[in-house]
Parts: structure tokens; C-alpha cells; sequence
């Protein structure tokens, strides 16, 4: 187990490299990263003098190193329009944003979990169809339709909710909602396809034969084996939540990562938009190492593997 | 190297007319799934709108008329002429637009899917087939490019390049070939240890040909579920990108592009934002019942 978990850190730490080559890159994608920089009107001389002070004219793999040394220590530059450290801007957003994903998929657990195991052991009735439907719209409707639906609905005529800004719980509601509604719907499905499958186990029947009552064989016997692609799942997850982030928080003007970032593209503040793009992968990488150490608890299988 | 090639040919080239009558079942099964065929059916429906597009739709999506603007649906001018999903703040037809739209849409679809299938598709075959370093090396990229949270990755990219119809398609397509690559070699791994392949490989027939011919056909009905689904996946994309204004740039009609002008009047003007909401809702649900259906006739145990 400890050499499985070891294996494990070691190609996190592998896919933390590869996230700052591409984070590195995005600036370099033109070639140019010094015009992406400067404003348009910026004379030639202006352009050469800020090429030399950046270190632009230095071999790429030298710019690499000096970004990397710069990125282990969180220092991804000042921002071009706050003048700020960049990083520290993103990190002043991220309880925003943790706190929205944080409900999205709570939302989607409270929800999805329950209705996928109605849904498996009440198979095609009334109540399978039902879900299984709203599973389908779930994930098929966009979430910046979703979230200007809502907000018609219930912050333009009913008036009931607030349609923009964080502070209250009220606020919280509709971008939590439609945040969370893919994931509930994923959730489902998966839920339901992994309980009919253990639900058809020998071990269930076994069970039933001896005589369990029905919830505890569904709740106990059935649940905690089919929990496992569950637990997977929800890190994956969290990498849809906090890309969906980036929607979600521009159409509530919720003040998060997402939305920052989606400003500093326009603003062309590519430091901004860097630090922001390195923070949410790396997040993303941490928590599924997390999830995979969770899981050699839950499945002792995998320790031996 | 000729000649053990055509011995091999002849060995074990499959016979066609059983992989036809194969398709024909298959096909058949797929029919008397209902809700496969609706979702066929709803997919069809997209492509020949998209196809006929000048043809059906009832007016100019570009025409600008000041005097006709925020119009409900069902309006009708006074010559006549019937808005039946109403105009928007510049007076254009919100039908017209929807119709046009789903060109960008499906255009975007297809291609990206076509680029990031083909990369897939052979990043899967070559990590599956030799295994060990190229393996585990391809295996390692896949990750990095799961950790980035897609819209984020691709916006950051298309702000600096600049939004363009071939920009999008590219960024999309070179940034969506993991699962593709995932259930190809998965595909592999198994495949590569079957008998017929071990006979190629002994009669003589270099990696490239045992790839192509005899591994690449068995991995690729699973291939075709994947680029399915993943085309739902690609129009929510595309039409998000329209959204935050880093799609095709106006006046070219888009889906999600609409739905960004339609926020800006929903206190007055509900139909803006709703109707081209309910075009991707209802492609993109004909999609992944489609392939849904698919999936579970040609590929049961996949899990995408």
C-alpha cells in the first residue's frame, strides 16, 4: 500500500510539472508573449526595452526555469491592472469559488445519491422514469441556459431570489443549483447502474435468502459496494465544478476565480490569468490524490495492486 | 518484407460480406430501441436544417430592422410576414438565427470531434500496443490534461491566439483526445493479445500494419460511441465560448452568442434568451440518446 501511494504522489508531482509547462506556454502560444503583454500602441523601442527587462530574448527552457522558480514559491508576477502579485488576487477569490463548488456538489450528493438508488431498486416505474428523464435534461442543458432560466424565473418575475453578488444564503441558491445540476445528473446515472449491478450480486441474494430485511440490503449491503465508482467520481467531479465555475460565476456576478479570470482574459492580464489556470489544476490534481488515498481505505484491493 | 504481408492477407483478411450482414443487425437492434431512434431522429432533423438552412428559414438572420425590434414571438409585421419565435434587440428574426446558428454549431461539432478523435484514436493505439515507457509517458500527459479545467484551458488559449471559427475548432479538438485515447488503449490491451494478432505479428507484418488492419478495426466501435457523445459535449463548448463572447464573433449567428445578448433584455424580453437555449437542450439531448443507444448495442460494458 505505502509503495502504491508513493507511485501515486510521484505522478502527481509528475502532473504538477506538465500543468506549469502549459501554463508556461499559454503566454508563448504566439510566439511573442511581450506584444501579448503591451498595450497595441507601445512603440518598437518601448517593445524591445520591456523584452530585455522581462527576459524574453533568453532561451525558452531558461524563461521555463525562471517561471517554475517563480511558480514553487507562488509567484506568478504582478498584475498588469491591479498591480498586485497575481497569485495573491486569485487566492482572495478562492473561498468564493471553493464555497460555491463546495454547495454544487452537495447539492448534487443530497440529490443524485438517493434518487439513484430509488431509481435502481424501484426499476421502470413511475419513479425510475421520472428520474432517469430529469437525468437526461440534466445533462444535456447548458449551464448558462440554466442559470439565466433560473434567474428569469426566479429573481425577474417571482422575485424571490437574488440574481447577482455573494454575502447571503439567498445568494448562494441559484448559482449553487446551477453549478450542481451536471453533477447531479452524472451522479444519478452512475448511482443507479452501479446499484442494479451489485443489486443482481450473489452476495445480495445470499442475503436476501437468509433472511434481511429489504433496507438493510439495499442501504448496507448494496450501498457501500456500490459507493466505490461513486467516490471516483466525485473527484472527477470537482474538476467539472470548478471549470463550470468559470459560467456559473460570470452570469451571477459571483466574485470567484471563474469570474476573475474571465476579466483578466479580457483585460488581457495574463499573470492573473496564469496564477488562476495553475491554482484551479493543481487543486484538481491534489484532490484526486486525496480521493485515491480515501479509496485504498475503502477498497483494500487496490492496496495490493 | 513483401511477401510474408500478402501471405498474411490472404490468412486473415476478414470476409466482408459477414461484416456487412454484422452492421445490418446491429443496426436492426438499434432501431427497436425507441429512444435511440428519437434521438436519431432529433439528430437528422439538426443536419438537414443545418444543411438546408437558406431554404427553410423565413428570413435573413443578419437583417436588421430598428422598427421591429424586441418583437414577441408570433408577431406579425404589417405586411405580413410572421416572426413565429419573435426578433431581437436589432430586429433580427430569432428563428432565422437559431436556423443558422446550427451551422457554427455542428461545423464546430464535427471538426473538432474529427481532430481530437483521429489524435485519440492513434495515442490510444500506440500506448496500448508497445506499453511500458511510451505507455506510461502518454498515460502521464492524459492526466495534465484532465487536471485543467476545460472552459478555463480553452479560453485562456483562444483569448490570446483571438476568436476565430479555425482557432476554436483547433482548441477544442487538440485538448479533447483523452477519452478517446483512454478507451482505445483500453480497447488494446486486450485485442493486442488475441490470437490473429499474434499471428500477424509472427508471419511477418511490421507494428504499423498490425495497428492499422488488424487492432484499429476491433478498437473502433467503441471509438464511435465515445465520438458520439463527445460531439454533445463539443456544441455545449462551442455555444459556452459563444456565450462569454470568445466564439465566431457577431454578426454570424451562434446559439450561445444569442443566448449572451438575450441576458442583457430578460427583464423585457423573455424569448431572447430562451429559444436558443431550448436548440442546444434539445441537439444535444438528441445526441446522447442517439449514442446512448449506441452504446448500449454495440458496446454494453462501456463506461462513458
Amino acid at each position: 500500500m505505502k509503495s502504491y501511494l508513493l507511485r501515486r504522489g510521484w505522478q502527481s508531482l509528475l502532473v504538477l510539472f506538465g500543468v506549469s509547462v502549459v501554463v508556461f506556454l499559454i503566454l508563448h502560444l504566439t510566439g511573442d508573449p511581450a506584444l501579448l503583454l503591451l498595450p497595441p500602441d507601445a512603440t518598437a523601442e518601448d517593445v524591445a526595452r520591456f523584452r530585455r527587462a522581462m527576459g524574453f530574448d533568453d532561451p525558452v527552457a531558461v524563461q521555463y526555469l525562471r517561471f517554475l522558480k517563480g511558480a514553487l514559491r507562488g509567484d506568478f508576477g504582478e498584475s498588469l491592472r491591479h498591480g498586485e502579485p497575481a497569485m495573491g488576487l486569485v487566492l482572495e477569490r478562492l473561498p468564493a469559488t471553493l464555497e460555491l463548488a463546495g454547495a454544487g456538489l452537495l447539492i448534487a450528493l443530497c440529490l443524485a445519491i438517493p434518487a439513484g438508488i430509488v431509481s435502481a431498486v424501484r426499476r421502470n416505474t413511475p419513479v425510475d422514469y421520472i428520474s432517469t428523464i430529469v437525468a437526461l435534461l440534466g445533462q444535456a442543458m447548458p449551464t448558462f441556459w440554466l442559470g439565466i432560466m433560473l434567474i428569469l424565473v426566479f429573481s425577474v418575475r417571482l422575485n424571490w431570489l437574488p440574481s447577482s453578488g455573494r454575502g447571503e444564503l439567498e445568494h448562494l441558491v441559484l448559482p449553487a443549483i446551477t453549478l450542481g445540476l451536471f453533477t447531479t445528473a452524472r451522479i444519478t446515472r452512475l448511482t443507479r447502474s452501479g446499484m442494479l449491478e451489485v443489486l443482481s450480486q450473489d452476495y445480495i441474494r445470499t442475503a436476501r435468502a437468509k433472511g434481511v430485511s429489504e433496507p438493510p440490503v439495499v442501504w448496507k449491503h448494496a450501498l457501500k459496494n456500490a459507493s466505490i465508482p461513486i467516490v471516483t467520481i466525485v473527484g472527477i467531479e470537482l474538476g467539472t465544478l470548478l471549470g463550470g465555475s468559470v459560467i456559473t460565476e460570470t452570469i451571477f456576478a459571483w466574485p470567484g476565480v471563474g469570474r476573475l479570470s474571465v476579466q483578466a482574459i479580457f483585460n488581457r492580464d495574463y499573470p492573473v490569468v496564469q496564477a488562476a489556470v495553475f491554482l484551479l489544476a493543481s487543486t484538481f490534481v491534489l484532490v484526486n490524490f486525496f480521493v485515491d488515498v480515501v479509496y485504498t481505505y475503502l477498497d483494500p484491493r487496490i492496496r495490493f495492486r | 518484407m513483401n511477401s510474408p504481408a500478402v501471405s498474411e492477407s490472404a490468412v486473415l483478411a476478414p470476409a466482408p460480406p459477414w461484416r456487412e450482414r454484422e452492421w445490418m443487425v446491429l443496426a436492426a437492434r438499434l432501431a427497436r430501441r425507441r429512444t435511440a431512434l428519437f434521438g436519431l431522429l432529433v439528430v437528422t432533423a439538426v443536419l438537414l436544417v443545418a444543411a438546408f438552412a437558406p431554404l427553410i428559414s423565413p428570413f435573413d438572420p443578419l437583417a436588421q430592422d430598428i422598427g421591429q425590434r424586441l418583437k414577441e414571438p408570433g408577431w406579425q409585421e404589417q405586411q405580413g410576414r410572421v416572426h413565429l419565435l419573435g426578433t431581437d434587440h436589432l430586429g433580427r428574426d430569432i428563428l432565422a438565427r437559431i436556423i443558422f446558428g446550427s451551422r457554427i454549431a455542428l461545423v464546430v461539432g464535427l471538426a473538432a470531434v474529427a481532430i481530437s478523435g483521429v489524435l485519440g484514436m492513434a495515442i490510444g493505439l500506440v500506448a496500448g500496443y508497445f506499453g511500458g515507457r511510451v505507455d506510461d509517458f502518454l498515460m502521464r500527459l492524459a492526466d495534465v490534461q484532465l487536471a485543467f479545467p476545460f472552459i478555463l484551458l480553452a479560453i485562456a488559449v483562444i483569448g490570446v491566439l483571438g476568436p476565430s471559427l479555425a482557432n476554436i475548432i483547433i482548441v477544442i479538438g487538440v485538448s479533447s483526445w483523452v477519452v478517446y485515447a483512454r478507451v482505445v488503449r483500453g480497447e488494446v490491451l486486450s485485442i493486442r493479445e488475441r490470437e490473429f494478432v499474434h499471428a500477424a505479428i509472427a508471419l511477418g507484418s511490421r507494428d504499423g500494419r498490425v495497428l492499422v488492419r488488424h487492432v484499429l478495426p476491433n478498437a473502433f466501435t467503441p471509438w464511435l460511441v465515445v465520438a458520439t457523445l463527445d460531439m454533445a459535449r463539443v456544441i455545449v463548448i462551442e455555444s459556452a465560448l459563444s456565450f462569454l463572447g470568445l466564439g465566431v464573433q457577431p454578426p454570424t449567428p451562434t446559439w450561445g452568442g444569442m443566448l449572451a445578448d438575450g441576458r442583457v433584455y430578460l427583464s423585457t424580453a423573455w424569448w431572447l434568451a430562451t429559444f436558443p437555449g431550448l436548440a442546444i437542450l434539445v441537439t444535444v439531448l438528441g445526441i446522447n440518446l442517439f449514442g446512448d443507444g449506441l452504446r448500449d448495442t454495440l458496446d454494453p460494458r462501456l463506461k462513458v
